[in-house]
């Protein structure tokens, strides 16, 4: 870092996070902060720009009433004005509670019932709306501001107010009242709750969770210190804003270090943002990272035949030798040429092309990747590793060191954080990160933090001989079979989802006598793969019952069950019946959280139909479904869904099938 | 700041107010036209008001794009007289037509497939372009400005019509329904006054109509751009119009709101094809 030694004679002082930024607007006034494409062009916002700006939208909120300890929501599209308000709020004393924009208005009612919401900052027309419909049921709501000011002409509503207007008032605000807001900043405390975040939900409803400014302090600490971050990393701020991931990276390490946060256009154009931009510093979820990969192998097939060799060729070398380049293990000279004249003619222009040529180091987590996805990434040189945490711990517990990188590993616990096993294989965790408690649910903050002050992460997992940390599932979904084998959900369906055509598995089999899954096909590649083949479909439930699609899948199915029965662990929770839902699992369903991971429990419930088919071994079921659209009417689906066998293998003929 | 600029010029104050229907901007008295023997128009009369959106149904051959060419100066009737702005028109050409300010889309999309989405809205500036052949050759000198104030305008376009994923995509590879909503920025771009729009919805599903009647809802309201609308859906018609005149074999059968039209026997029969 450039300037450490500056930062650490201001230590002392720069503890809360809009101490930070006042900081950054006085020594690096002129460095850009953030950047926004609009109207075609990237707009760029110094760090004195931001502070400006945070003031203004500060003092207005001030002038509304906005009080020490309110909650302000902010909902929308990661815009730089709405982490201006994450900041104003924060300068005020008061507590940002950022929502998922994509949510429907129903679902927001919750927590502006639960964080008990006077303000909200929105995005557009479209979230006002929301707002507007559920203000009824709402009664604090007094005021929603909105950024975006299209569309909203003719609405007349007393509570809204447009960004522009507030910042105005703002800043006459300011010019009466000039000791205001560093008076406010001052009243701040480390101690103080800096962010509610809430849970997804996965398991009952969500909770808010209460991080203070020294907790998001410490994580950005450590993990800049990590990856020696510096104030000239650029980072695409894509992933929603309610998610602790993108408070993290785009917002608390930003702060930190004082580097630039770029706002995409749209949610269309990330790809083209991403390859404009460049970043040094990256994170996707591991779908992300899948989607790129095969939107990049489906364009390679229709590629001309002297390029499908070479990018076959110099692939092949990449596997080889590609991820030891990159840990600097030692590789031998003619695989160096071969590689560096690779680079030359696939790699380089292939990370171009993804927007990776910049990356020094880039993470995923949310969701476990495919070994060869991970492995792909590595070996054409992006630094791509894995981190674990959660909403509880500034999702920072564990973090791949450099040239350590193992595939089926979250690395070692990070700076500052104790990680410890209980006896059932639960992950223990401890350190200044931690939640300071869950809004309003002191019952909830008794359970999840045990008498040693450890947090109880719910995982199950273990530490292998180099002392890093391998998650297997939730502790709570490991269950057993009927013969006392161990089941473990995740794990399997995992496996399964590392295959292109397979988008989402649930696995049954606790307390069962053999595991059973219904999976959801991916439409893009299982669509392309048909379209190759010839195959006639209407859509994706026409497409889903076709018999060459069960085939195709099964094929899958009995690789991971080969692969199952390598392990003695595991070989008895090998997949014996399996059916393609009928529908794609949907967030607007309730079957999918809105971070897209599979609600079981719920999942369970309304298809125990075809559960007990699956079990009983039945040849077909019939289902009907209510499905919900996104304008939030709803409609109905039925099917006869055929169930399929798939082949298992015993401990030794996997072996020889692998 | 560049953005603070161009965040005011979309500002919804310093554009027109609140839509209001005003005076009657376009009169069309006794219009009749014909090819030879085939009187495509006879003796139709009716005047469309600012900030309307006026459609024009009837059912195929009813003279509904006559109808159009005739008001942006494709075709000059033999007979009757058109009152634009208050002026008696004498005679009209498209080009002339265009610097008064009437944009359209056609009913084929007439767009240059093989040049971006970018570069099909830009045309649509052509006519405020004032440097010559020459300056836009080098990019020199005023041109260079030009281009840029050009670009802006034609950026809040594709803003508007949320086509920025697009931007430099070749027209000829986007679907149907982007095509259209392509043809219609470009007709944005010249910022019209009175906006032609000939079947914009054909051939398009669903969504993809509800999305266009949302920007043509969204054109009318933010720009108080006139419209004079064709469509066979009547569902969309009647939805979004203020006013419906009704043609049939070159005769003006129906003229009101969409209410009124909707009961007219005479409508209802040309609709229902009872024999002629």
């Amino acid at each position: 870092m450039s300037d450490r030694n500056g930062q650490a004679a201001h230590a002392a002082a720069l503890d809360t996070f809009p101490r930070l930024l006042m900081h950054h607007a006085a020594v690096r006034p002129k460095r850009p902060a953030m950047r926004e494409k609009a109207y075609g062009i990237w707009q760029t916002y110094n760090w004195a720009e931001v502070a400006q700006n945070v003031r203004a939208i500060a003092c207005g909120l001030a002038e509304l009433g906005f009080k020490r300890g309110d909650r302000l929501a902010i909902i929308g599209d990661n815009r730089p004005r709405l982490y201006w308000s994450v900041a104003a709020c924060q300068c005020l004393g008061g507590i940002p509670v950022m929502l998922y924009q994509d949510a429907v208005a129903q679902e927001m009612i919750y927590v502006l019932h639960d964080a008990e919401i006077k303000f909200a900052v929105v995005e557009d027309q479209e979230q006002v709306d929301k707002m507007l419909e559920i203000a009824a049921e709402a009664p604090l709501l007094a005021h929603v501001i909105y950024d975006d000011p299209r569309g909203m002409r003719h609405y007349s509503q007393p509570l809204l107010m447009g960004l522009d207007a507030l910042q105005e008032m703002g800043r006459i605000h300011d010019g009466n009242h000039t000791d205001f807001l560093n008076a406010e900043i001052d009243k701040g405390a480390t101690d103080d709750i800096s962010v509610m975040l809430y849970t997804s939900g996965t398991t009952g409803k969500p909770k808010g969770v209460c991080q203070t400014h020294a907790a998001f302090i410490a994580a950005a600490t450590g993990g800049a210190g990590f990856d020696k971050l510096t104030d000239q990393e650029d980072i695409l701020s894509y992933l929603p804003m309610a998610w602790v991931g993108d408070h993290l990276f785009s917002f608390a390490q930003a702060m930190l270090t004082g580097f630039t946060i770029n706002c995409p256009e749209s949610g269309e154009t990330v790809m083209t943002d991403l390859r404009e931009i460049g970043p040094t510093y990256y994170f996707a979820p591991p779908r992300v990272f899948e989607n790129l990969l095969t939107q990049v192998m489906i364009r390679m097939e229709d590629a001309s035949a002297i390029k499908r060799k070479a990018f076959q060729h110099f692939m092949d070398v990449a596997r080889r030798c590609g991820a030891d380049i990159l840990d600097g293990k030692p590789v031998s000279a003619g695989d160096r040429l071969q590689y560096w004249l690779g680079n030359l003619l696939v790699y380089g222009p292939l990370k171009n092309v993804l927007g990776m040529s910049r990356i020094r180091v880039a993470y995923t987590a949310g969701a476990a990747i495919g070994p060869d996805l991970f492995r792909f990434y590595r070996s054409i040189g992006v630094n791509l590793k894995q981190l674990y945490g959660q909403t509880e711990t500034c999702a920072y517990v564990c973090l791949q060191p450099d040239g350590e990188i193992k595939l089926d590993s979250v690395g070692k616990p990070a700076p500052f954080v104790e990680v410890k096993l209980a006896d059932n294989g639960e992950i223990l965790v401890k350190g200044p990160m931690l939640l300071k408690a869950y809004y309003k649910r002191p019952d909830a903050s008794a359970e999840s933090i045990n008498a040693d002050g450890y947090f109880m992460t719910g995982d199950a997992g273990f530490f292998d001989e180099d002392g890093h940390l391998k998650i297997i599932d939730r502790a709570k979904d490991v269950g057993k079979l009927t013969d006392g084998s161990m089941f473990a959900p995740n794990y399997i369906e995992n496996k399964l989802k590392f295959f292109q055509y397979i988008k989402e598995v649930v696995t049954f089999g606790n307390g069962r006598e053999c595991v059973t899954a219904f999976i959801n096909i991916d439409l893009e590649a299982v669509g392309n793969w048909a379209e190759r083949k010839g195959m006639a479909y209407s859509g994706y439930t026409d497409l889903a019952a076709q018999s060459a699609v069960y085939d195709l899948i099964r094929d899958c199915v009995e690789k991971v069950n080969a692969d199952l029965a390598i392990d003695p662990k595991m070989s008895g929770s090998q997949i014996k019946r399996f059916l393609i839902l009928h529908k794609e699992l949907d967030a607007d369903d309730g079957e999918l959280t809105r971070t897209r991971k599979v609600r079981r429990n719920f999942v369970a419930e309304r298809y125990a139909v075809l559960i007990e088919a699956l079990f009983e071994g039945r040849k077909t079921q019939r289902i009907e479904t209510v499905v919900k659209y996104e304008d939030g009417r709803e409609g109905r689906i039925t099917a006869d869904l055929r169930i399929e066998e798939a082949k298992t293998f015993t401990p030794q003929a996997g072996k020889q099938a692998a | 700041m560049m953005m603070n600029d161009m965040a005011s010029l979309g500002d919804t104050q310093t554009q027109a107010p609140d839509r209001h229907i005003g005076d009657v901007i376009l009169d069309l008295q006794g219009i009749s036209l014909s090819f030879g023997g085939v009187k495509a128009l006879t003796n139709i009369s009716f005047d469309v008001r600012e900030h309307e959106i006026r459609s024009i149904i009837g059912p195929n051959g009813a003279g509904k794009s006559s109808m159009l060419n005739v008001i942006n100066g494709v075709y000059r009737p033999q007979e009757g007289e058109i009152t634009f702005h208050g002026k008696v028109r004498k005679d009209m050409d498209p080009h002339r037509a265009a610097t008064q300010g009437i944009a359209r889309t056609f009913q084929n999309i007439a767009l240059f497939k093989g040049m971006s989405v970018l570069d099909n809205i830009m045309t649509g500036r052509n006519l405020k372009m004032k440097c010559n052949l020459f300056e836009h050759a080098l990019y020199w000198g005023r041109a260079q400005k030009e281009e840029i104030e050009h670009r802006k305008k034609v950026e809040e376009v594709i803003d508007f019509l949320e086509i920025q994923s697009i931007r430099k995509t070749p027209v000829g590879r986007l679907p149907y329904g982007l095509q259209k909503r392509v043809e219609l920025g470009r007709a944005l771009a010249a910022e019209p006054t009175l906006l032609l729009l000939d079947e914009p919805m054909a051939g398009m599903n669903v969504e993809e109509k509800q999305d266009m009647c949302r920007f043509i809802l969204d054109v009318n309201d933010q720009f108080g751009t006139t419209i004079v609308l064709i469509e066979h859906d009547m569902g969309v018609v009647m939805d979004i119009s203020d006013r419906v005149v009704v043609l049939d074999y070159g005769k003006k059968i129906g003229d009101g709101v969409p209410d009124e039209v909707k009961n007219n026997p005479e409508v209802i029969a040309a609709y229902l094809g009872t024999s002629h």
